[in-house]
This record gives structure tokens, C-alpha cells and sequence, in this order.
């Protein structure tokens, strides 16, 4: 059911752990649905992401989006992390099964979180970025499978 | 390891040597519809009866009560739709329990938006149903209790006779759903007073596709599927002799070695049972200890999700089931779980492991093993468990 990549990041997952200290740090999801990710990151006085670390309790599909998400922001600038979406996420993975889009929404909003997180620190505005939901499912509509 | 270790025999058996070699001259050799008059037609009848016998024997029933179907599923909805609308004018009320399967439990709602109202019995923490809720739920309009016999997911074993007897005494109807139980303890009809079961080909090493529904003489049912005297009018279509043929010689082969088979089984299991409880930090066993399926073994680990855990094991050639909602689609965890009160976070971590006579001990030794190493593995990968050490080194600086 999962692609090549999904079960490589799967099984090998970039970038788990936490960082110490970390510039930023944005956990989504909840218990209840199965899903939690916790992402930090390191972030340089230019505003570059020197390391991204990731914490995430779900399926398949949520680690390999998790482990994706901090390739896809390591070394970059900010701007650049903010135009990390869930559908680049996707795309990176060769795709996800239908039921699994949510995990890669998941991805997205916790690197959001985490740069917010970031912002509030720093007393900076990131342009675009606005306050993480409590819960990630909010406002999700009810599927029928 | 390249051998899998196939542990998910709740789900599905393999099907035994001696059973597909006695189906397959019904395919090329012995094709003949039973209802036709010469002989290679009359022969497909013999064996149809010779099947129908054999399990009317397991049950202590007569054979003219044992009727052909495609499987669990069917009889379950057959049992319930077709009960329902014969019952329909002594009343329209039916009991249940909440952990039923979902061939029970879809057709209940199948039947509540039909005008049948349904009582949905809650059960304890071991996965029993509550019997003084059961007897609560009586009222004078209640046509059927259906109640499964062990429970697919938790291996629970519910208290039929109680339920037969409290049925039997109201004159109430008494289904049972004995797909996980059926081959595997041991069930008397008379004895239990069930009026109405269903049972699977492939949960005992029978060919998939076939199952059968117990009906008790003098229980008014209607037919299901129209069309035919096949069943006695009662399940029209052209019988699936080399089905029913497998069905029957899995049936006198499980029965034949059922307490041997059992025994080995119970060892196997509370083997694992035991090595994971004590070598698992933080598990929560689930079911019940004593009134249990021989092959079933349910724990939930928290801080991690089953799904993660099922392919890992997969790639370690391991063969399990979980109750994570992952697997099926939704966002909710198993409804069994959620009934026995676990919480979501913990339901969602849950895997399940149904042993079958051919596991060895080194298998599961192998297999405890390879869920510690996972179970830990995932844990070092947990925001949730992160949290839980932080708390209690939080606690011990206090």
C-alpha cells in the first residue's frame, strides 16, 4: 500500500531525536486519533535551519512524512521552509494512500509550529505563518470510508 | 529469517493438505450439480449430505438444521434480518452486545433504520458481556438476543449458556456469532440452548468462501437468497460441493484433535503471554485470562502505534494483526478496545497474535524478541514517550 519511498523512510527514518535547546520546537496531532509529531529546529542567526530533529508517534505514513519534512527544511531559510507543503511532502514520498493525506498535513503543521515557536522567541513576524491549531483535526470533516 | 511466522489465524487459517486434496476432484472429476438426477449429480448430493452430517454431529444438532452459506458474514445476516422480519409481529426489539463483529453490528444498524430498535449491552474490562445489563434489556417485544461466542480481537469468551438459558426462559431467540469458536471449543446447542449459529469454513483450516447457519427446528426463518430448493428452500444457489466438501472434512479434523490441539495451543500462548508481560514495560494485556480462546493473545503498548509496529514485524517475516485505526481506514481505534475502556492512545498501540498447533516455541521466542526490540525502537521515536521520561525524571528530582 505504501510507495518505495514511504518504506524506505519508514525504515529508516532521516533526523530522529531532539535537539537541546532547540530554536524552535511545534508538536501537532493528538493521542486520540493516532497521530502526534514533534519537530525542533536549529536555527542560525541568518535564519537558516541548521538542523531539524523530529519526534512522531503514528503509523507508517506519519514517520515517513515526519522523516521527509525534516529533509526537505534542513539547510534551508525560513521562506524557503514556509513553501515546505504537505503536497511537496507527498511528492517527495511518490504519494501516500488516500486515508494517509492527513499524516502529510501533519508534517506541514508541525514545521509551521516550530517556526512559530521560533517567531514568538525571537519576537519576529514570518510572513504567511499563523497560529498552529490545538488540534490538527479541527475542522477536518468527518470521511465515511 | 526468510519462513514467515504467521500469527493472524483469527483472520485467516491455512487451509489443511487433507482438505483441499478431498475438494479437488469436485472441481474437474466430480462436477455435478446436486440437483441434477443422474449419477455424477446424485454423488455431489451424497457428499453435500455427508458434510452436513458430520457438522450436525460436531454441534449435537440434526442435520436437517445445519444450512450451507457463503461464510460467516452471510449467516450472520441471515440469522438477523431474516429472524427479524418473521419475528416482526411479536415485537421489534433485539439485543446485542457492543464488541460483536461488524457483520452483527452493521446489520443491527441495517435493521434499526428499518424500525427495529436495538440494545447494544456494554461489557466489563475483560471484554463479558454484563449479564444483569442483558437481563435489564428484556422487554416483552424482544424477539433475538445475539451475543457472539469469543470475541475475534480480545479472545473473550462470553457466557453462552447464561445468555441461552435467560433467552430460553423468555422465549426469546439465542443467536450466536461462533465464527472464532467453532473448531476450537467445544459447543453443544442443546446443552447452551442456542438457537441459531454462525460459523466460517477458513477459521479452521477450511477453504474460505463456505460457512454454515445452525438453525433450530421449529425457529421460523425466512429464506435469504431466492431461488432455488437448494438448503431446503431456505438458501437457493447451486451448492459449492467442493466447498462444502472441504468444509467437512476441516470440521472432522478439527474436532478429531480438539483437545490435544487446544492444549498445545493454551502452552504456546500463555507462554507468550507471559515473556511479554514480563520483559514489556508498560503493556496492558487484554481480554480475559481464563475464559479464553486457546490461540488468541491481545496486548496494548503504549507510547506507540500499532500500524508501525505491524510492518515492522511484517519485515521481520512476522504475520499480526492490531486494533489501531490505522489499519482500517478510520481515525477510531478498535470498537472492542474502546469498550474494554482502554483510552484511544492506548487502543491505537495494541497488536494481536492468534497461534495456530503448527507455532513452535522457538517462534515465539523469536517473536517476543522481535516486538521488544520494536516496541523499544518506536518508543525511542515517541514525542509521547519523551514526555512520560521527562515527567518521571521530573518526578525522582522531587
Amino acid at each position: 500500500m505504501y510507495s518505495e519511498k514511504v518504506m524506505d523512510h519508514f525504515s529508516n527514518p532521516r533526523n530522529v531525536g531532539e535537539i537541546e535547546n532547540a530554536s524552535g520546537v511545534g508538536t501537532v496531532g493528538n493521542a486520540k486519533c493516532g497521530d502526534i509529531m514533534r519537530i525542533y529546529l536549529d536555527i542560525d542567526e541568518n535564519h537558516i535551519i541548521r538542523d531539524c530533529k523530529f519526534k512522531t508517534f503514528g503509523c507508517g505514513a506519519a514517520v515517513a512524512t515526519s522523516s521527509m519534512a525534516t529533509e526537505l527544511v534542513k539547510g534551508k531559510s525560513i521562506e524557503e521552509a514556509m513553501q515546505v507543503t504537505n503536497k511537496a511532502v507527498m511528492e517527495a514520498l511518490d504519494g501516500l494512500p488516500p486515508v494517509k493525506v492527513h499524516c502529510s498535513l501533519l508534517a506541514e503543521e508541525a514545521i509551521h509550529a516550530a517556526l512559530w515557536d521560533y517567531a514568538k522567541k525571537n519576537g519576529i513576524e514570518i510572513e504567511g505563518l499563523k497560529e498552529p491549531k490545538k488540534d490538527i483535526h479541527d475542522g477536518e470533516e468527518e470521511e465515511e470510508y | 529469517m526468510n519462513k514467515i511466522i504467521y500469527l493472524d489465524n483469527a483472520a485467516t487459517t491455512k487451509t489443511a493438505p487433507e482438505v483441499v486434496e478431498a475438494m479437488l476432484p469436485y472441481f474437474t472429476e466430480k462436477y455435478g450439480n446436486a440437483s441434477s438426477i443422474y449419477q455424477l449429480g446424485t454423488e455431489s448430493k451424497k457428499v453435500i449430505t455427508k458434510s452436513r452430517d458430520v457438522i450436525a454431529k460436531s454441534l449435537k444438532a440434526d442435520s436437517s438444521e445445519i444450512y450451507f452459506t457463503a461464510g460467516g458474514s452471510e449467516s450472520d445476516n441471515w440469522a438477523l434480518v431474516a429472524a427479524a422480519e418473521a419475528y416482526e409481529s411479536k415485537g421489534k426489539h433485539i439485543i446485542t452486545s457492543t464488541i460483536e463483529h461488524h457483520a452483527i453490528l452493521h446489520t443491527c444498524q441495517y435493521l434499526e433504520k428499518r424500525g427495529y430498535e436495538v440494545s447494544y449491552i456494554d461489557v466489563d474490562e475483560n471484554g463479558v458481556v454484563k449479564m444483569d445489563e442483558l437481563k435489564k434489556a428484556i422487554r416483552p417485544d424482544t424477539i433475538l438476543i445475539s451475543v457472539m461466542f469469543a470475541n475475534n480481537e480480545i479472545g473473550t469468551i462470553q457466557p453462552i449458556k447464561e445468555i441461552g438459558e435467560l433467552a430460553r426462559e423468555n422465549k426469546i431467540l439465542f443467536h450466536t456469532d461462533a465464527v472464532q469458536a467453532y473448531g476450537h471449543v467445544p459447543i453443544n446447542v442443546d446443552e447452551l440452548h442456542i438457537d441459531m449459529l454462525s460459523a466460517s469454513g477458513h477459521k479452521l483450516n477450511g477453504p474460505k468462501g463456505i460457512g454454515f447457519l445452525y438453525i433450530r427446528k421449529g425457529v421460523k426463518i425466512r429464506s435469504f437468497i431466492h431461488g432455488g430448493a437448494q438448503e431446503r428452500s431456505r438458501r437457493a444457489g447451486t451448492e459449492n460441493v467442493p466447498g462444502i466438501v472441504g468444509l467437512g472434512v476441516a470440521v472432522e479434523r478439527a474436532f478429531a484433535n480438539l483437545a490435544e490441539r487446544s492444549r498445545k495451543e493454551c502452552e504456546l500462548r500463555d507462554y507468550l503471554i507471559q515473556r511479554i508481560e514480563k520483559e514489556i514495560p508498560y503493556c496492558r494485556f487484554n481480554g480475559d485470562r481464563t475464559n479464553r480462546l486457546p490461540n488468541n493473545v491481545n496486548f496494548s503498548f503504549q507510547f506507540i502505534e500499532g500500524e508501525s509496529l505491524l510492518i515492522m514485524l511484517d519485515m521481520k517475516g512476522i504475520c499480526a494483526s492490531s486494533g489501531s485505526a490505522c489499519t482500517s481506514g478510520s481515525l477510531d481505534p478498535s470498537h472492542v478496545l474502546l469498550a474494554i475502556g482502554l483510552p484511544h492512545e492506548i487502543a491505537h498501540g495494541s497488536l494481536r497474535l492468534t497461534l495456530s498447533e503448527d507455532n513452535t516455541v522457538e517462534e515465539m521466542d523469536y517473536v517476543v524478541d522481535r516486538v521488544k526490540e520494536i516496541v523499544d525502537r518506536l518508543r525511542q521515536m515517541s514525542p509521547l514517550y519523551e514526555d512520560f521520561v521527562k515527567k518521571e525524571e521530573k518526578r525522582e528530582d522531587v
